[in-house]
């Protein structure tokens, strides 16, 4: 048992530490390290200098531009990217739908879409959840009918992150209604522009435009768009979901605003000190820090037992990572909240709704604090609820 | 970075926890249980930490964790900390070439057994808080004081004080180790039984003669010593508090399955489900803190040891208190019958959470040199 990485390792860290604080703009890894929005060009600028490099997609397979790295390396590479403060490459462009091209698309799909992809020159959206539809996302309605040598695809889709940007969007739709419900799913590739698609925004909790609802009104499909089998769109989504494991806990995130907060609390005057000084607030301080190296550990004994694992072993890691990583995400967010105190209340001159147009009267960093806190009560609900990831746990696992 | 065991410990783990698994104790059998101190001798495993050239094995923190886990699992009660992590600890670490030839044999051959008598009425759980006195008397020194709850402290032979010899009583420098023997005159112990299963002893020294040469380590310099062999046995705690969260969560979830109530087994509840999966987490988390103190055990630099330490017996006493307190939920009132192993898993953490600190001294000390989490 060894924690210490080798020289190798290390080097290969500082390299990566080096390359996202000089190469990645500082005024995106600002609004990265103060939790705000990021525009569409952040997203896609970072992304591109990232790919330049030959690191937007690590993990997809090495001759569509990926690495042949270590667990550890692809390990440490999510951690300084995040303790960077460096925007997250698209997620449904390189950890969702680029691997499932990757391994069950075309020939002709992986050319048409994956350097496009990775390059962020197609942003890609996630049709998966539907209004009755969510933790139980086999019962989708969103059906696509084959009619002369097309899928028609009609029904809503919910909570489509940055649809409002995407050129295309991957979707889960009910190509067979007789099969039992996870039987008769197909996984589609449909085309932003096309003609009956309508993107309404839904204003979030925090004022911001983050997430949207499709609409398919008698939507015409190529053939061709089709991944893989028809019928079989379910077990793709399933790799789709069980891809990323050491990226889902957060961790180099929680840390960078961990650290952070920590920081804004020694310059934060309370009670006639600095709030660092306060013990009440320490000890909140160190209760997180405490679950978070636990997790830290948890992650890397995860990593470093990667080459061990037998595939079809059910495997309680990714539960466990899903729900201590979201729960201290919301405490740090949570903690920040806390450090900017009255000036949380009033609203950030971004993620402000249509026709509040004020000036900001808070310090800068602190009326971002209430909209992240705002925010991030979704990292416990999406991606599989928490209270999902006990059920697998419980059912997979422990066999009750 | 690896997690892996060397051949050397996955045989080690291997026969230790066959040994337990053949050895567990069931405090439910009133019949008075077997002493298992020479099997353990026979083992080798009381001169695991020892080096070889003193007649060890010259086992690390991760032996003692593989040893201690299995300890836990099977609420062994023996007093295997005390002597071999806490006072083995000792003399391995501070014991003088002669120290170390004298007593070393003798608690590697199962002969000799050692306690740690550190802890006052009003010291809690700061190692420096001490008023126990030791004053010069021509070559010797002279103890009086009395110490609580020392751990095995009324069958032990050799006895490691802490005394003072300078300063205030909760100044850090000024402290001195020594070396008594447990039936030195002067020295009345008051022994009872504890929640952990094992024994703790009440010891007055009221003029106890103490040569100099059984000092150990500095005189006035005693304290960092202290420090790092408790360091040691804490991640060790660490590992006996894993093992006994591991032994519960699966006799609860093997509960869970066989319980019948409503004509079905009381697993198919949602509500009892989340409570185990979250008993897992616990685990997970509690196992991942006891690996990293075992790997940060003997780190040199004191201040990075101090906060791992620490931040690993604060995760461990809250993983501890969640699977014991959900066990006991989860079975009903079986398990707060003496009768039923679980309630004893359920004791054994609540005391080991209480020593060599609790949670908030540990959370206390976390922060104490600004955390573990920094601006890169």
């Amino acid at each position: 048992m060894d924690l210490r990485y080798t020289p190798e390792e290390i080097a290969f860290r500082d390299d990566l530490r080096r390359f996202f604080r000089e190469k990645v703009p500082a005024e995106i890894r600002r609004k990265v390290a103060e939790g705000r929005h990021l525009d569409k060009e952040d997203i896609v600028t970072s992304q591109r200098i990232l790919n330049a490099a030959g690191l937007a997609t690590p993990n997809w397979p090495v001759e569509w531009g990926g690495k042949d790295w270590s667990p550890v390396q692809r390990y440490l590479f999510t951690e300084e990217l995040q303790r960077a403060a460096v925007p997250l490459p698209l997620q449904f462009n390189v950890f969702m739908v680029g691997p499932v091209i990757a391994a069950f698309g075309s020939e002709e799909q992986k050319r048409k879409f994956l350097p496009a992809t990775a390059n962020l020159d197609i942003w890609w959206c996630q049709g998966f959840s539907e209004p009755g539809a969510g933790s139980d996302l086999a019962s989708l309605k969103t059906r696509a009918e084959k009619r002369d040598g097309k899928y028609v695809v009609s029904g809503q889709k919910a909570w489509t992150t940055l649809g409002q940007h995407a050129d295309w969007i991957f979707c889960l739709v009910r190509t067979d209604r007789e099969a039992k419900k996870q039987r008769g799913i197909s996984f589609l590739l449909i085309d932003m522009k096309s003609p009956g698609i309508t993107v309404r925004p839904v204003i979030t909790i925090d004022g911001a435009h983050e997430v949207n609802e499709v609409f398919f009104d008698e939507v015409e499909v190529p053939a061709e768009n089709l991944v893989g089998e028809e019928n079989r769109g379910w077990d793709y989504a399933k790799f789709l979901l069980a891809n990323e494991r050491t990226g889902i806990a957060r961790i180099g995130l929680s840390k960078q605003r961990l650290a952070r907060a920590k920081r804004l609390a020694q310059e934060t005057e309370a009670g006639g000190r600095t709030l660092w000084e306060d013990t009440d607030f320490r000890r909140r301080v160190a209760e997180i820090e405490v679950g978070l190296k636990a997790l830290e550990i948890t992650q890397m004994r995860v990593v470093a037992n990667q080459r061990h694992r037998d595939a079809d072993k059910p495997d309680p890691a990714s539960s466990i990572l899903k729900i201590k990583g979201s729960e201290l995400q919301q405490a740090t967010t949570e903690l920040l909240l806390e450090v900017a105190g009255p000036y949380a209340l009033p609203a950030p001159e971004h993620d402000r709704p249509e026709g509040w147009n004020e000036p900001a009267v808070s310090p800068e960093w602190a009326d971002a604090a209430a909209p992240l806190y705002l925010n991030y009560r979704k990292v416990s609900i999406y991606g599989g609820s928490n209270e999902i990831q006990r059920n697998i746990i419980a059912k997979a696992f422990l066999g009750l | 970075m690896d997690f892996d065991l060397t051949e050397e410990q996955r045989l080690l783990k291997e026969s230790i926890d066959r040994f337990a698994a053949d050895n567990a104790r069931d405090p439910a059998a009133h019949s008075a249980a077997s002493d298992l101190w020479p099997q353990l001798a026979e083992l080798g495993v009381l001169a695991l930490p020892f080096a070889e050239e003193d007649g060890g094995i010259g086992g690390g923190a991760v032996e003692t964790m593989i040893v201690m886990e299995a300890i836990g699992r099977a609420l062994i009660t023996e007093p295997y900390l005390p002597t071999v992590v806490l006072g083995g600890g000792f003399l391995r670490m501070g014991g003088t070439a002669e120290q170390r030839a004298e007593f070393i044999p003798q608690v590697a051959e199962g002969s000799l057994k050692l306690a740690f008598a550190q802890l006052e009425k009003g010291s809690r759980y700061d190692l420096h808080d001490v008023s126990t006195t030791a004053r010069r008397e021509g070559g010797d020194f002279v103890l009086d004081g009395r110490k609580g709850v020392v751990l095995g402290g009324d069958e032990a032979g050799l006895l490691v004080v802490t005394a003072r010899t300078a300063g205030a009583r909760r100044d850090r420098e000024g402290i001195t180790l020594f070396l008594v023997d447990g039936d030195a005159p002067g020295v009345s112990r008051q022994g009872s039984p504890s929640q952990h299963g094992g024994r703790v002893a009440e010891i007055a020294f009221d003029g106890v003669r103490v040569p100099a040469g059984r000092v150990l380590g500095e005189v006035d310099g005693g304290l960092s010593l202290a420090e790092r062999v408790v360091d040691v046995a804490l991640a060790a705690l660490c590992a006996d508090s894993l093992g006994a969260m591991e032994e519960l969560h699966r006799m609860t979830v093997d509960y869970l399955r066989t319980r019948q109530q409503f004509g079905v087994s009381i697993g198919s509840f949602q509500a009892l489900q989340h409570r185990a999966a979250d008993m897992l987490v616990a685990v997970e988390q509690a196992r991942s803190m006891a690996v990293y103190a075992a790997m940060m055990a003997e780190e040199p630099d004191a201040r990075e040891r101090r906060a791992a330490i620490a931040a690993a017996k604060a995760q461990v006493n809250r993983s501890g208190r969640l699977v014991g307190q959900e066990a006991v939920q989860l079975h009903g009132g079986i398990a707060v019958t003496w009768e039923y192993k679980a309630g004893h898993f359920f004791k054994r953490l609540t005391a080991n959470d209480m020593l060599f600190g609790d949670t908030d001294h540990h959370l206390r000390a976390v922060m104490a040199d600004g955390g573990l989490v920094h601006e890169i």
